[in-house]
């Protein structure tokens, strides 16, 4: 396929990803700002802004980070490149260059996001409360997936779609986990205390995944357990480890369907043989906030490779 | 007051094309037809259908109004349009051949040699070249209107990339699925073979080079172009690639595209971007839009491109006037269709006769095009008709002039219920190893009460175009 159509497919899958977290990381924020803490409802927002790698746009835009000013600025500031509304319109656009390598079905769900945000955009934010718009977005998601798995063709740009949304997750569940990291920085000594409890919690139900820790783990919420369950355990659908291992699948399918292996491949393979060795005591001794760090400038890398292997047209 | 010609209604009667329509329209109450309206602007909203209009800003997802009356014609009334439309397709590229060849036409004084030589479409990088199969313009879009039952005139001959045919098949497939039984009752010729036409056209001029099964390509400026929809629903009908230049680059004797497994070779273009931006190296150096060598690998038949470059020398304005010469000229036959007489401001005497009479014609630019940059006399204040006649002044060989015509009208919902509204009507004719040209077209309205402007950048609707069969 033309590597222009690829690129955009594999696009449409990292924006409609990226939107559907940009919500999520709403919904941690406004939940966390819920409860009092000895830091401050300013300095929580304040944390979430810099997980989501948005901290300095905002600040030269808006100054103090008032909650109202950061739901605009996540969900409808076209000036934040991550904020829903430039996601979705960014993901429809891609959509419209490759319209012919989408089903009719696919192409539906981009545009009804698509126009029904423009709706949002003209509606009046005193009648838009936060959870409808951040259900909004995850509805609009789990449709563009659903028609994605539902009537697109197997083929190379499947893979591609498949790619761009593995590795954006894998970013972004990292990014989320950094939530944590930043809002609990000014003060060590809450880990551990009911307070640390609850935003754990609050994380997870950001992820959607609160239940789904339950049936995996039982018992009391760990910083332990939920570390495992975000980075090591398979099962989680959202973890950094199905990823990868999403990423290594459809790299391989590629491989095989062209029948030439990519440095793109060998690179997935390591990043997916690290994890598979890893314990969760090696998360914590190197520092949860290195690790993700760490990973999240290896997942950016493998994301270059991907682009040099596939996309740019440079293919020879 | 003119009296126009109405295509339904004729003498107190409805004529015989329009007669079960006349039910369909009497039986469907107010409410049903909002509703309809409703749901059609809904699909084409969804279906992505949109229309930018160059310089216009606003809405870059502007709908064309889409209306629901259809405009039909008998079998008979097509089978004579089809002859004078392939006569005239055939003559067109006669004279394309010709003029970048040995210009037999202009040594013969048929027509004035600065009229084809001195022309701005005249591309001096293709002379000498003669195309696969010995055509330049490969699909035709002939503009055409109708004064009476037996009348039909030539308004304009579009030969580089007429644009319109996404709404041929979508005008189509949306009345089918929200009128079914009308389908059901007229016997209508289908229009959903045009993409395998076009493809079939299009591989049947692949170049000398091209020794397998021809890859064809879709050549568009981009997502931003105010056609990109039609560009990318043509490519995915036909089942073939939809490219930007950047997406193509030449390599020693042939063109490739870039894909995810490495380069493949391409060998007919269909391109919807002009002449000037095809090759940088050959024409505009500083497009961005185009591919370096492209016309290197043309000149050797690497490549067919369609339509061939040069062949916008046919449509022009200027030239148009002598498309009936043209077909006595290579075909020997007398032309089936007429042209609008036409006044041409660069001749003195003709210059003289249209500023006499200025309020009572249509002035058009040689090179203007979408409606823009022209006059319609009997519809404009005095104001406008004395600006315009500075504006001839100051450059008579770039306008030409035609009487105003009594464009026909059709039965069109309006807010008040049904009104006649003036038409014209684009076929789109196929130039390959064979002519072809689909049983229908796109029938343009122009819905404003009075109004004689057709173009969508000017308020203009399209209707579904039947061809009854026999």
């Amino acid at each position: 396929m033309l590597s222009r159509t690829a690129d955009n497919l594999y696009w449409i899958a990292r924006n409609i990803e990226r939107a559907e977290t940009t919500a999520r990381f709403l919904e941690v924020g406004a939940r966390i700002a819920l409860l009092p803490s000895a830091a401050g409802y300013r300095n929580e927002w304040d944390s979430l802004l810099r997980a989501s790698g948005t901290a300095d746009g905002f600040a030269k835009k808006y100054g103090d980070p008032v909650q109202r000013n950061i739901e605009s600025y996540l969900f409808f500031d076209y000036d934040n490149p991550s904020s829903v509304a430039n996601c979705i319109t960014r993901a429809r656009e891609n959509g419209r260059i490759v319209r012919t390598a989408l089903t009719t079905q696919v192409w539906d769900a981009l545009n009804t996001a698509f126009q029904e945000l423009r709706q949002l955009e003209r509606t009046p934010r005193s009648q838009l409360d936060l959870s409808r718009l951040t259900e909004w977005t995850m509805r609009h998601a789990a449709m563009v997936r659903g028609a994605i798995d539902a009537t697109l063709l197997r083929n190379d740009g499947w893979d591609f779609l498949n790619l761009g949304y593995y590795l954006e997750r894998a970013d972004n569940t990292a990014r989320l986990m950094d939530v944590k990291y930043y809002v609990l920085l000014p003060r060590v000594e809450y880990v551990g205390s009911g307070l640390d409890n609850y935003q754990w919690t609050t994380l997870l139900r950001a992820m959607s995944s609160h239940r789904a820790f339950h049936w995996a783990y039982g018992g009391e919420v760990t910083a332990g357990k939920i570390a495992h369950f975000l980075i090591l355990n398979p099962q989680c659908p959202r973890s950094l480890i199905t990823s990868i291992q999403g990423m290594n699948t459809h790299l391989d399918r590629l491989g095989r369907g062209y029948h030439r292996s990519s440095t793109a491949q060998g690179n997935a393979r390591s990043l997916l043989a690290q994890l598979a060795e890893m314990r969760v005591e090696d998360v914590f001794e190197e520092g949860l906030h290195e690790f993700l760090s760490r990973f999240i400038g290896e997942v950016a890398q493998l994301g270059v490779v991907i682009h040099n292997s596939y996309l740019n047209g440079d293919v020879r | 007051m003119t009296s126009y010609f109405n295509e339904m209604y004729h003498d107190q009667a409805v004529r015989p094309p329009y007669a079960r329509l006349q039910n369909w329209v009497q039986s469907m109450p107010a409410e049903l037809r909002q509703m309809k309206q409703a749901e059609a602007e809904a699909l084409f909203r969804r279906i992505g259908i949109t229309f930018a209009v160059y310089g216009e800003g606003g809405d870059p997802d502007r709908l064309i109004p889409f209306d629901m009356f259809p405009r039909v014609f008998s079998g008979a009334e097509w089978s004579r349009l089809e002859r004078g439309i392939k006569q005239r397709a055939r003559a067109l590229n006669a004279f394309l051949v010709d003029v970048y060849g040995r210009g037999e036409i202009v040594r013969a004084g048929r027509i004035p040699g600065r009229l084809v030589y001195q022309n701005e479409a005249y591309e001096k990088a293709v002379v000498g070249i003669v195309p696969p199969k010995g055509v330049y313009s490969h699909i035709v879009g002939i503009d055409l209107v109708r004064t009476g039952p037996d009348d039909f005139f030539v308004l304009e001959d579009n030969c580089r990339t007429p644009s319109g045919v996404s709404y041929m098949l979508e005008n189509r497939e949306i009345m089918m699925r929200m009128f079914p039984d009308i389908f059901r009752e007229n016997r209508i010729e289908p229009v959903e073979q045009y993409p395998a036409a076009l493809r079939r056209t299009l591989a049947s001029v692949a170049p000398q080079k091209c020794d397998r099964e021809p890859t064809v390509v879709i050549l568009t400026p981009g997502h931003f172009n105010s056609a990109y929809y039609e560009h990318s629903f043509l490519a995915d009908l036909m089942g073939v690639e939809l490219v930007e230049g950047q997406d193509l680059f030449v390599e020693g004797e042939f063109v490739f595209m870039r894909t995810t497994e490495g380069p493949k070779r391409v060998d007919v273009i269909y391109r919807r971007i002009d002449d000037a931006f095809i090759d940088p190296l050959c024409f505009r150096p500083d497009s961005m839009l185009g591919i370096p060598g492209l016309m290197d690998v043309y000149r050797s038949g690497g490549v067919a491109i369609c339509s061939a470059p040069g062949a916008g020398v046919a449509d022009d304005k200027a030239v148009y006037t002598y498309v009936p010469e043209m077909i006595r000229f290579y075909l020997g036959e007398e032309p089936l269709l007429q042209n609008v007489p036409t006044w041409q401001c660069g001749k003195a005497d003709d210059l003289k006769y249209v500023l006499e009479h200025l309020a009572e014609l249509v002035v058009k630019e040689v090179h203007g095009s979408g409606g823009y940059g022209m006059l319609v006399g009997p519809k404009s204040t005095k104001d406008q008709v004395e600006n315009f006649r500075a504006r001839i002044l100051a450059d008579p060989g770039n306008y030409i002039a035609q009487p105003t015509l009594a464009l026909s009208t059709t039965p069109t919902f309006v807010e008040e219920g049904v009104a006649p509204r003036h038409v014209d009507l684009r076929p789109y004719c196929l130039v390959g190893e064979r002519i072809e040209l689909v049983p229908g077209g796109l029938t343009r309205v122009a819905l404003t009460e009075g109004s004689l402007v057709v173009n969508s950048s000017q308020g203009g609707g399209v209707k579904d175009t039947w061809v009854l069969a026999e």
